[in-house]
């Protein structure tokens, strides 16, 4: 294992940061946390770095136990969601320090630190900057010294957090994939704390959702995505349609409507229950062609790239239904604001039950 | 003309007014009151002049000014760089008691200080007594001035560097303890580069205010000629004889030379700094 958290628990006052927490990485692979803000992720991180104590619990790495090591000696390479950078030293100085902090018998002499900062330093394409300061590069390149920095030392673990946040969109989707690339090539066993599910889902092998201090379930992207484990989970990876209603003899309601309940909530007599649309997962069309149906009308159209949105008020329901449709059946079926559309509902997902975020 | 171009782009409003303010303020409470220094000495002559600021007694009071005030300094870098750490980064009770202390040598009138210091070092001063069991006389020598300026100095010290230590990342020092440094290296390698600037600011104020004390240095040090006279006193000496010529020309070489001290520790930070910024 690369990764073995057994029973993390972790109080701030009162307040659970981590439950009971458990988990294990196969060495080698590359894991998102992924959780809103305030959900323990960050804690998580810290903890397995040594920044912050666990109140109990293992934490082993590598197959040595590091529960009660100091942060110096834990030998793991930490990326900051602001760089954290040492301004006052270039960039070479920043990626060396690591093996020049090193205690006299084991620091590596200077022409093998050289290389090897020169070399890590064209690993993540920053060769060009070796005497530029902090301050006189983006925020991009500051992020890939940084994570130069981290692996100068050969860390056991890799721990990533947020570290794309601070940058904008087109950087962000850029470093992610070098990201996945760089890790294909080094196979250091790593996790990124995210609140981001679509940086999740793209980049990581594996996807631990964690809520209130606990693992909500984990799984590969595929499966995470595809079969979430409950409401939250549900909720959390990409925009849904959720609507209130109540499970009552094998039929669920959604507004005034009422679509057959799946088998596993068949036989429940009656129960709240919330129903979970995906936005592409509504077909559009402009003529009827099944009797379920719902009659709506366009209230709001959005360009999202490829796709485009709409917001579409049915008949029969209280909130109004976000769709996505691609560009190109927008522009065939000739939809737009106050057009009349049927609604076509392809797949959903029924919990039953009260559920809160 | 460059200077006029340079005012026409500026987009914050009230260069002239500001600037104006500022020539304005520097002439009437600095530069007027200084220059009279120099107006004062020109009736003197060149002969004169040199005889006054190269007498022996003279050239030992400023000797003893400027190595007195340099290790006051020197000493306040340290004590006000540990006293900054402590009130930053632990809590603990009694701490803004502490912090409000700090400043306490800023509002003493220095003569206060002055006069609880040479009864407290005095041959029968609590620790005077305890200081002359090892034969160590604090009164009546330069340590005591140096004692004097430590004091005086002190706060200019912490002030500068508290803000900064404030503002350092918790981040930073952090991720030098994941790259496997030790505390001491994280203090030596990151943080005191951090910090220099305005350590260095610190010291050069704690310094140039040790340069010109009086009120609390005349009352320990004994003055006694050659040995523990300051050069602040050289001048309150000679203006007590009615020397006003002298005096001025005593203090014109001593406001020279703190003057040039200070311009040189500017420009030491200026290219500090400079490296860092884009």
């Amino acid at each position: 294992m690369g990764i073995e958290l057994q029973n993390i628990n972790k109080k701030f006052g009162e307040y659970k940061a981590i439950d009971n927490l458990s988990l294990s990485i196969p060495s080698g692979d590359l894991i998102a946390l992924l959780g809103p803000s305030g959900c323990g992720k960050t804690t998580l991180l810290r903890i397995i770095a040594g920044l912050e104590l666990a109140d109990s619990g293992k934490i082993i790495l590598e197959n040595k136990d590091t529960t009660n090591l100091p942060p110096r000696k834990k030998n793991v390479g930490f990326v900051f969601q602001h760089y954290a950078l040492f301004r006052r030293l270039n960039v070479f100085e920043n990626v060396a320090f690591g093996l020049k902090v090193l205690p006299f018998k084991e620091r590596p002499p200077r022409i093998e630190i050289r290389d090897r900062v020169e070399h890590l330093l064209k690993l993540v394409q920053m060769d060009w900057a070796l005497n530029r300061y902090p301050s006189q590069l983006s925020g991009g390149q500051r992020q890939r010294v940084a994570l130069a920095r981290a692996l100068a030392v050969n860390p056991r673990v890799l721990l990533l957090d947020e570290p794309f946040s601070a940058l904008d969109a087109k950087v962000r989707q850029e470093l992610r994939r070098w990201l996945r690339k760089l890790h294909d090539e080094i196979h250091v066993t790593s996790i990124f704390v995210t609140h981001d599910q679509e940086e999740a889902l793209e980049l990581a092998d594996k996807i631990v959702v964690i809520n209130k201090g606990r693992i909500e379930q984990e799984g590969t992207p595929q499966e995470v995505y595809d079969h979430p484990a409950n409401a939250f989970v549900y909720n959390f990876l990409g925009n849904v349609n959720v609507f209130h209603g109540r499970i009552k003899n094998g039929k669920v309601s959604l507004g005034d409507h009422d679509l057959d309940a799946p088998d596993e909530l068949k036989y429940i007599e009656e129960k709240p229950s919330q129903t979970f649309v995906r936005p592409h997962e509504i077909g559009i069309s402009r003529i009827r062609s099944n009797e379920n149906d719902l009659v709506g009308i366009i209230h709001e159209v959005r360009l999202q790239g490829g796709q485009i949105g709409l917001n579409i008020e049915c008949e029969g329901l209280d909130n109004p239904i976000e769709a996505e449709v691609p560009r190109e059946l927008f522009v065939n079926l000739q939809l737009a604001k106050g057009v009349q559309v049927f609604v076509t509902i392809n797949r959903v997902r029924v919990f039953a039950g009260d559920y809160e975020i | 003309m460059a200077l006029f171009q340079a005012k026409r782009r500026n987009i914050l409003p009230g260069f002239g007014l500001s600037m104006g303010y500022t020539v304005f303020y520097l002439s009437a409470i600095v530069i007027v009151p200084l220059s009279m220094i120099f107006i004062n000495t020109i009736p003197m002559g060149w002969e004169p002049f040199l005889n006054a600021v190269t007498a022996p007694r003279v050239l030992a009071s400023y000797r003893l000014s400027f190595s007195t005030a340099f290790f006051a300094a020197l000493f306040d870098g340290f004590a006000g760089l540990l006293t900054a750490w402590v009130l930053v980064r632990y809590r603990f009770p009694g701490k803004d008691f502490l912090d409000a202390l700090v400043d306490l040598p800023f509002a003493l009138p220095t003569a206060v200080a002055g006069i609880c210091f040479a009864t407290l070092y005095s041959p029968i001063g609590w620790l005077g007594q305890l200081l002359s069991h090892w034969n160590l006389q604090i009164i009546n020598s330069p340590t005591g001035i140096v004692i004097a300026l430590v004091f005086i100095g002190f706060p200019f010290v912490v002030r500068t560097i508290q803000p900064v230590l404030e503002e350092a990342e918790q981040e930073i020092e952090e991720a030098a303890h994941c790259l496997g440094a030790t505390r001491w290296q994280t203090f030596r390698k990151i943080l005191l580069p951090h910090l220099f600037p305005a350590l260095l600011t610190g010291v050069t104020l704690a310094f140039a205010r040790g340069i010109g004390e009086y009120g609390s240095v005349i009352f320990i040090a004994g003055n006694l000629p050659m040995k523990t006279e300051i050069a602040p006193l050289m001048i309150m000496s000679k203006l007590d004889q009615f020397d006003y010529a002298g005096a001025s020309a005593v203090a014109l070489v001593l406001l020279c030379i703190s003057f040039s001290m200070l311009l040189l520790l500017n420009a030491v930070q200026e290219w500090q700094q400079k490296e860092y910024r884009s």
